[in-house]
């Protein structure tokens, strides 16, 4: 039985198309485990019944030999995306029953392509998070143990620590996750997996809700990086409903892993390098310099001077923007209202119950920043460093193929653990929100283990629209660092 | 030139700015595809995206971009070809996603004019800026005792604000201005111009300072919807204004409702209430660009706009200013007439027009496109009134029958046999018939009542059953009586 779920995406779509097992065995195999692993946390919603239906048409379509690409694929959705008929809640209290008339873009594409929904993941509450323990539902667990520490449970990271504690654990094959400072590389990071953010533009952001529109992108949590190429070409493309979707044609990523890095240029901004990092990130990133230069790639040190102001900028810009997206869920139309005397005591009150405190705090941010006299000093100053920072990518790209940078300052901590210092929080998206504030593609690959025997990510970072690279080299890495270790947690 | 208002400290100038929002003609909102017919039932044109469902992407509809454009080019205005939509926000149930997707700092159209006409002149009213904007749904809040209800129909739908500067000195010009505006939009086919169902509404900016000196406070009356009222709201407003300086006090900078059953305007918020509405780009929608050739393609489709129309009519048609202006105003009146005055007399098509169907059709509460009587038969009607087929009484007769039946003029007149009697000799017979029998009457003409002229052309046209050649009638009983 665990042999099935040793299958990693690739191998088990090949196994189904060869018959050897099928789609609602495939299924039923993860169906099972989910149910025993409830501790973790991974899903809000189950949907094993809808499961097992499209698995069986994926067996029908299988047997008459018109299967679809991810046909009997059995993966998580963050419950961010949209999904028809089924509670949909972004982790939040306010979207109290919400069950939408309509499928996201991204997760229409998924079963267009043949995919299985075991559930929807748990998340961070509107993606707000780095930990997955603001959600409404509970914190998430992360398969993982430290070490030191066996008894204490941790945070997967987050916001899409669900999905990632769902392919850790093997409760699922793969998971949709979003990305809007890190909240798919960072999860990876901490649960020893592949997190793939795309461009911004590459996924549509139609259905999906909305955390903060201009860093907002969805992109694929796996086991290998041939698994995230595979994903995201079910994922991607250009979407006429999203007005900031590419309208560009989806490559076949998968072809682009030639694991061949010989020649290329790679960049290793000093900047990421910060005082008082634990010495083994560093460590971690001297393995993956190593390693790829071993490999055949040229290894070029690199400035970008404006790195340090992305994780201010980020949270001006983000909060700003989820300051008004979050403004509809007011209690008039759906999700939770909580009666008030008059109108205003109405909205008071359904935001004040259905909004979690990291939610509440954002909003205040944002609504702050944008008040009059003070949205030159913030808003505008964040977006005028934020094309600085743009420009310092731009800049770098002529001169390197793609970046490497640790993924995370640190391993995964204990659930719990930084809930009250909201700054020692934020900082764990330092390596992951310049690539989300110049929109580039940026993938977190697993590399080593911590002193505490938990996983620890490196990041690849390239040109706009340059996935093919990005899983090039990560792929390579991937292949160099060998990473097989297992989380004591899960299935 | 200027109108000043009198008052206790002398002479006080008005000082107006118009804010008219014009509900863009178009199959479907600003940004979803959701239709936009007045009147449906509630909800029933309502997208994903105009109720912010989670998730949901606005995608601006390029017919409103050309309508905006299209609107641009008619108000003499630069056409900016690099505008971005930003985000109003603030909270209200008819406003499902918590802000409105309006223009602030870079709008679509920027400055332009229109001109006016007044009874000193024509003048050239300065135009700000035309921004492209949602609507917002609209609350009820007379169907339950306890509860609002929401209609979204509305919400999403698009509309242009366009921003005239402080050049207007009277509720007279005001009135002027929102005439003239609407006649452009409507004669572009952008806007249908209909103040009753909320299509052009208008926000009135008053203020008064005395002649020469430094603008004063304004006060701002949201939501006029009717032309008289705009001009009712200014007289009001700028009175209370000039009473309150007078009386010692100042002006507050406040929001003011209209009352059009009182005729009076009211305070609704202060400047210190006035939302904070924290304007920033929108960042789901791309700045929105286009190339010249966009504008050159649409400015070289505009229709003949009534300013030139009126012009051409006057140069063309020996029209008067005031014949002109009046014909004009409403494309389909113009329309309309250039139809029915082809080839036939321009003053006297201008006066049927004007006059008899225009009077007809508003006591039937008809407008010009439901009228019984068709351009080219109503033309038909001129042709047989110059050529002498029948007298101009006789004509209003047959008027009435062709306004009732729609039947043809020359059918009616043929039909009943009002063809005008243009025969000396028999004209002459009946001359002599009415001096035989009223011997009296001819008398006392003839000692010198003058008046009775009159008299003996009715008796003649009686006679005749109205079909006698008046001119000839006249002509001949001088002649017998004199």
């Amino acid at each position: 039985m665990s042999s099935i779920l040793d299958l990693d995406l690739a191998s088990a779509k090949s196994a189904l198309q060869k018959k050897e097992v099928s789609a609602v065995e495939l299924t039923e195999t993860y169906l099972n485990v989910m149910s025993s692993n409830d501790h973790l946390n991974c899903y809000i919603t189950s949907t094993p019944e809808r499961a097992l239906d499209m698995a069986s048409k994926s067996d029908d379509r299988i047997n008459s030999g018109d299967a679809l690409p991810l046909d009997g694929i059995p993966i998580g959705i963050k419950d961010l995306f949209c999904t028809d008929g089924v509670l949909t809640t972004a982790g939040s209290h306010i979207l109290n029953g919400f069950i939408p008339t309509y499928d996201s873009t991204v997760t229409e594409n998924l079963w267009e392509n043949g995919a299985v929904m075991l559930g929807k993941c748990n998340m961070d509450e509107f993606a707000m998070g780095s930990a997955n323990t603001t959600s409404y539902f509970g914190a998430v667990e992360n398969p993982w143990r430290s070490d030191d520490r066996q008894k204490t449970p941790l945070v997967p990271g987050g916001s899409s620590g669900g999905s990632a504690s769902a392919v850790a654990s093997r409760l699922a094959l793969a998971a949709t996750g979003t990305d809007t400072g890190g909240s798919i590389r960072q999860p990876g990071s901490f649960c020893g997996i592949v997190g793939l953010k795309p461009t911004y533009g590459r996924c549509s952001r139609w259905g999906t809700i909305a955390f903060a529109s201009s860093l907002d992108q969805a992109g694929p949590l796996t086991r290998t990086v041939r698994d995230a190429a595979i994903m995201l070409k079910a994922m991607a493309g250009h979407d006429p409903k999203d007005s900031t979707s590419a309208n560009l044609q989806v490559p076949d990523f998968e072809s682009a892993l030639t694991n061949d890095v010989r020649g290329l240029r790679i960049g290793v901004p000093r900047e990421y390098l910060l005082d008082g990092m634990p010495s083994e990130i560093e460590k971690l990133l001297e393995t993956g310099i190593e390693m790829l230069r071993t490999a055949g790639a040229t290894i070029v040190d690199v400035s970008m001077p404006h790195t340090k102001f992305a994780l201010p900028t980020y949270y001006i810009i983000a909060p700003a923007e989820a300051s008004s997206n979050l403004a509809r869920y007011d209690g008039v139309r759906y999700g939770l209202r909580i009666e008030g005397d008059n109108l205003d005591d109405m909205y008071e009150k359904t935001r004040s119950v259905g909004f979690g405190a990291e939610v509440k705090r954002r909003i205040l941010i944002g609504t702050y920043v944008l008040s009059a006299g003070y949205y030159d000093a913030y808003y505008l100053k964040a977006q005028r460093v934020r094309s600085l920072i743009k420009q310092d990518f731009d800049l770098v790209f002529d001169n390197v193929d793609v970046l490497l940078t640790p993924t995370a300052p640190s391993d995964a901590f204990a659930i719990g653990e930084n809930d009250d210092d909201p700054i020692k929080m934020y900082l764990n998206d330092i390596f992951t929100v310049p690539a989300s504030l110049a929109g580039v593609p940026a993938i977190s690959v697993p590399v080593g283990l911590s002193k505490n025997k938990l996983p620890l990510g490196l990041q690849i970072i390239g040109k706009m629209f340059d996935e093919e690279l990005v899983l090039r080299v990560g792929g390579a890495l991937e292949g160099m660092a060998g990473f097989k270790s297992r989380p004591a947690g899960g299935a | 030139m200027a109108q000043f208002l009198k008052g206790e400290t002398g002479d006080w100038e008005i000082v107006i700015g118009l804010e008219v929002h014009a509900q863009v003609s178009s199959e479907a909102k600003l940004f979803s595809s959701a239709a936009t017919k007045f009147g449906a039932e509630p909800n029933s044109q309502v997208s994903l995206v105009d109720a912010a469902m989670p998730g949901m992407l606005p995608v601006i509809n390029k017919e409103c971009v050309r309508q905006a454009i299209k609107t641009g080019l008619g108000i003499n205005a630069k056409i900016n070809l690099f505008s971005v939509f930003d985000r109003k926000n603030y909270f209200y149930p008819d406003l499902p996603q918590g802000y409105q997707i309006s223009q602030f700092k870079q709008p679509i159209v920027g400055e332009g004019f229109l001109e006016i006409e007044v009874s000193d002149g024509v003048k050239k009213i300065g135009i700000e800026r035309l921004h492209l904007e949602q609507d917002a749904g609209k609350s009820m809040h007379d169907q339950h005792p306890t509860k609002s209800f929401i209609d979204l129909n509305r919400s999403g739908v698009a509309l242009m604000e366009i921003v005239s500067k402080p050049d207007i000195r009277s509720g007279e010009e005001a009135g002027a201005y929102v005439k003239k505006l609407r006649s452009i939009v409507r004669y572009l086919g952008t806007c249908d111009g209909n103040m009753q169902e909320g299509s052009l509404r208008c926000d009135v900016n008053v203020s008064v300072r005395k002649p020469g000196e430094e603008l004063g406070t304004r006060c701002e009356i949201k939501n006029v919807n009717s032309i008289r009222f705009v001009q009712q709201a200014i007289e009001y407003e700028a009175r209370r204004q000039i009473e309150m300086i007078e009386d010692g006090h100042s002006i507050n900078q406040e929001t003011r409702l209209f009352d059009p059953n009182k005729g009076e305007t009211r305070s609704m918020r202060s400047k210190e209430e006035a939302h904070d509405y924290r304007y920033f780009p929108d960042p789901d929608l791309l700045p929105l660009k286009f190339d010249d050739a966009l504008v050159q393609a649409i400015a070289s489709d505009m229709p003949e706009l009534p300013d030139a129309k009126r012009t051409r009519f006057i140069e063309e048609y020996e029209l008067s200013e005031a014949d002109a202006t009046l014909l004009v105003e409403e494309r389909e009146t113009a329309e309309f007439y250039e139809k029915m005055a082809v080839g036939r007399d321009k003053k006297l098509s201008a006066n049927w027009l004007g006059t008899e169907l225009f009077g007809a059709l508003n006591k039937e509460g008809l407008s010009l496109a439901e009228s019984p009587i068709t351009a080219e038969s109503l033309g038909r009607l001129m042709e047989i009134i110059s050529d002498g087929t029948i007298s101009g009484r006789i004509a209003k007769d047959v008027f009435v029958d062709m306004f009732e039946s729609g039947e043809d003029a020359l059918d009616i007149v043929e039909r009943k046999g009002l063809t005008q009697i243009s025969d000396a000799g028999a004209i002459s017979e009946l001359v002599e018939s009415v001096i035989s029998d009223n011997a009296s009457k001819v008398a006392e003409f003839r000692n010198g009542k003058d008046k009775l002229f009159g008299f003996f052309v009715g008796q003649v046209m009686k006679k005749s059953q109205g079909k006698a050649n008046p001119k000839l009638v006249n002509d001949l009983l001088k002649d017998k009586l004199g």
